[in-house]
């Protein structure tokens, strides 16, 4: 057991920290978010160059680490940044490439890596909730290939996608895991409609419609009907990413409202001389220090089996929830009314904590399914 | 970043597991995991046994009679000791006085009292808590005023853990009521055998008998029992706590709790399925793992960094907070999961011997006892409150 971190991974997250502390200060940010596509390709090129997208990826596709401790190492860095970039699309829709496509399939994540080739995951429907075996769309087998009808929900920077990975039914009932299908279709394909939106917290997502979809035969990623495991490992590292990522958020919260509490006065003290602030800034930080180690559990129990692997995913989404809800609230309430401007940068971190509770699980989903598998690792 | 035991940590644990399945006596383990009431002469037992083996002292220095082991090794053991019913070690000699002895103590203290510790000649009990002097400590009032070779020690100590067995307290006093009230506190070792002390039990909510009240009047105590220099006592305190908090996050405790809540979960039934499978329950059992799983990382981090020199203090406040927070959350959830029988209760059940059948299930009979008892946890050793305006010093800097 050793809990420190290889001297590769600590010069990657130096590098990261560097990055977005040097080219990322908030005022780049909102400029960069406001922007076409919400995001800069200057910066993303940038990323690539500097092997942080490589970094999400095995060697074996063409990348630089992709073990778990280097997401979290790379995601903790870009949460303190609350950079906007496509890092966690391209995560999630690449390395299901990477776990169930051909070889053929893996050669586009060259580009991808390369920060040439954007991606993004169709999968979530508007029915789903956060039942990830949902799938309602449906595949149809013609004469030369599949065709595609249905409709995804809150598509993660899919608005800028050149591909996208398509989650589709193909056998079984709407939340069965069984006869779900992935396929590759490309963003522009006749019969994709995409409805564009800004999220509260900074950031972009598409309504995606397939309406008699046709993609050919090599579109189909992995066995036909058995997509629901690379799909739950995908969504495992991305949960991981986003863990991590609001930990970073949370840091900078942490250390913002510290920083306050040491300096903004009332009464002719400074505010943190009260005790009544003083013990829920505790509370804060000794969340965070949870958080911390529920995240080093998710990246380092990745290989395990799955009831083992899928447990500390959720403990780790669950905790990041939990800590990330009371770390939003506490921090602008401690701040007090200038942690309502949007000037502050304050109140941006706060939006994508919570809003990182949104995505693929709440703590009360991930609640519930860490006791059933409990039980399944328990019986 | 490893988070598997390498095979140097899978053969120790080995080694733990075997030496306890041979050396464990039966008749311990039992009370341990009925939870049954520990005597004196159980808990010498069974330090004499770690004795023998040479693992009584796992943080002590090889020199003194210790183990030397790693963060994970101890963290090994503990968990091992824990699952196997093992009773536990009194920190009081070994994990508070000795090392305030090595660092603080004189060559004659440490050669005299060190080996006494190990080989149990000496049961040492605390005394430091006073009616008056709880959170706030330094403002403690039992006086000790020098005459001649001697100090005489006059006033009252009170939540003296065990003190009925202890023939010696390692004591705070107020030798000077100058400056800041830190600075006229000394720390003194006392003879319990002394004339002039009486000792008092203090029966708890749950009707046992483990604390203590301690009068002084007119004890004579020789200015060789004084650790460091006089009115500098509360610098001994203070290093003190951070050794008193080594595994202080008591996760061996929980987690050996939370498997014993997972079969009372697993018997117990609601509408005829068992209660782990109740939503409600689940959810509740699954938020209580998944903060032990995260204080369990935690605890090895924090431990791992401090061998490597860091200073745990942030850190200690924090495991004492979060552990004691977690353990009180597992009793109190096992009481939940009886229902009704949460309530009878027989308090000779308790004592090894004892053969009347049970009163509902088996599990049942000790668990409120214990959910009350452990009310304790988040008060001893600095209240949580007290840890947590630690924790705000340090950061804040106020």
């Amino acid at each position: 057991m050793d809990f420190t971190h290889t001297h590769d991974r600590r010069m990657l997250a130096d590098m990261a920290s560097r990055l977005v502390r040097e080219k990322y200060d908030i005022a780049t940010r909102h400029k960069i978010a406001a922007g076409p596509g919400g995001f800069s390709r200057e910066m993303w090129a940038q990323f690539a160059e500097l092997g942080l997208i490589g970094a999400l990826f095995e060697e074996k596709s063409g990348g630089f680490g992709g073990q778990g401790f280097d997401i979290a190492v790379v995601f903790e860095e870009l949460g303190r940044g609350l950079v906007v970039e496509p890092f966690l699309a391209n995560l999630l829709a690449g390395r299901l490439i990477a776990e169930a496509g051909s070889e053929q399939q893996c050669a586009m994540l060259e580009e991808v890596i390369g920060g040439t080739l954007l991606l993004a995951l169709a999968h979530g429907e508007g029915a789903a909730f956060y039942d990830l075996a949902h799938v309602a769309t449906r595949a149809q087998k013609g004469d030369e290939g599949w065709v595609l009808n249905g409709e995804k929900a809150v598509v993660l920077n899919g608005d800028s996608a050149d591909r996208l990975v398509v989650s589709a039914r193909i056998g079984g009932d709407v939340s069965d895991e069984e006869g779900i299908a992935l396929f590759i279709v490309d963003a522009t394909a006749k019969g994709v409609r995409r409805r564009a939106t800004q999220t509260v917290d900074g950031g972009r997502a598409a309504e995606v419609s397939f309406g008699g979809v046709k993609v050919d035969s090599d579109a189909v990623l992995g066995e036909p009907g058995a997509g629901f495991a690379p799909l739950e490992r995908a969504v495992g590292l991305g949960i991981l990413a986003l863990s991590a990522e609001s930990l970073g958020a949370m840091r900078m919260a942490c250390d913002m409202t510290l920083d306050y509490l040491k300096t903004r006065k009332q009464f002719g003290v400074p505010i943190g001389a009260f005790q009544a602030l003083q013990h829920r800034m505790v509370e804060m930080l000794m969340e965070v220090e949870q958080l911390s180690s529920a995240v080093i559990n998710a990246a380092g129990h990745l290989d395990d089996p799955r009831a083992v692997r899928e447990w500390h995913i959720s403990a780790a989404k669950n905790l990041a929830g939990r800590a990330g809800r009371l770390i939003a609230e506490e921090s602008i309430q401690m701040h007090g009314g200038i942690g309502m401007t949007w000037e502050y940068a304050l109140p941006h971190f706060a939006k994508r904590i919570v809003m990182i509770d949104h995505l693929f699980g709440d703590e009360d989903h991930h609640l519930e399914r860490a006791g059933l598998l409990a039980r399944m690792r328990h019986p | 970043m490893e988070l598997k035991y390498s095979s140097e940590e899978t053969a120790f644990r080995d080694e733990v597991r075997a030496f306890l399945a041979r050396e464990l006596p039966a008749h311990l383990s039992s009370k341990v995991k009925r939870s049954q009431r520990l005597g004196k002469a159980d808990i010498e037992e069974w330090q004499a046994i770690l004795h023998k083996k040479g693992w009584l002292a796992p943080t002590w220095p090889k020199a003194y009679g210790g183990v030397e082991w790693t963060a994970v090794q101890r963290s090994i053991f503990e968990e091992e000791c824990c699952a196997a019913g093992a009773p536990r070690v009194l920190p009081f000699g070994l994990n508070m006085l000795g090392p305030v002895l090595m660092k603080f103590g004189t060559d004659e203290q440490k050669a005299h009292y060190l080996p006494r510790i190990l080989d149990g000649t000496d049961w040492w009990c605390q005394g430091y808590s006073e009616p008056g002097a709880g959170s706030d400590l330094a403002s403690l009032k039992t006086r000790a005023v020098r005459d001649g070779d001697h100090y005489v020690v006059n006033g009252q100590k009170t939540w003296t853990t065990l003190g009925q067995y202890a023939n010696r307290m390692f004591c705070l006093v107020r030798t000077s009521s100058e400056g800041k009230p830190q600075a006229g506190i000394s720390f003194l070792l006392i003879d319990m055998a002394s004339r002039g002390i009486d000792m008092r039990p203090i029966i708890t909510l749950d009707g046992e008998h483990e604390v203590n009240e301690v009068f002084f009047n007119d004890v004579r105590v020789p200015v060789a029992n004084l650790v460091g220099e006089e009115n500098e006592g509360w610098t001994c305190a203070k290093f003190l706590l951070t050794h008193e908090r080594t595994n202080i996050a008591g996760v061996g405790f929980s987690l050996e709790a939370f498997d014993h809540l997972r079969h009372i979960a697993n018997a117990q039934k609601k509408r005829g399925r068992p209660l782990s499978e109740d939503p409600q329950f689940a959810a509740r059992m699954a938020r209580i793992e998944i903060d032990l799983e995260a204080m369990r990382t935690t605890n090895l981090r924090v431990m791992q960094a401090a061998t490597s020199g860091a200073a745990p203090g942030f850190e200690s406040s924090m495991l004492k907070i979060k552990g004691t927070e977690i353990r009180q959350a597992i009793t109190d959830l096992t009481r939940r999961a009886l229902g009704p029988y949460a309530l009878p209760f027989a308090s000779e059940a308790l004592d090894a011997g004892h053969n009347q059948p049970p009163i509902g299930p088996d599990f049942a009979n000790p668990v409120a006892s214990e959910y009350f008892n452990n009310r304790k946890l988040s008060i001893f050793g600095g209240s949580n409150e007290i840890q947590k305006n630690i924790i705000a010093r340090m950061m804040l800097g106020l």
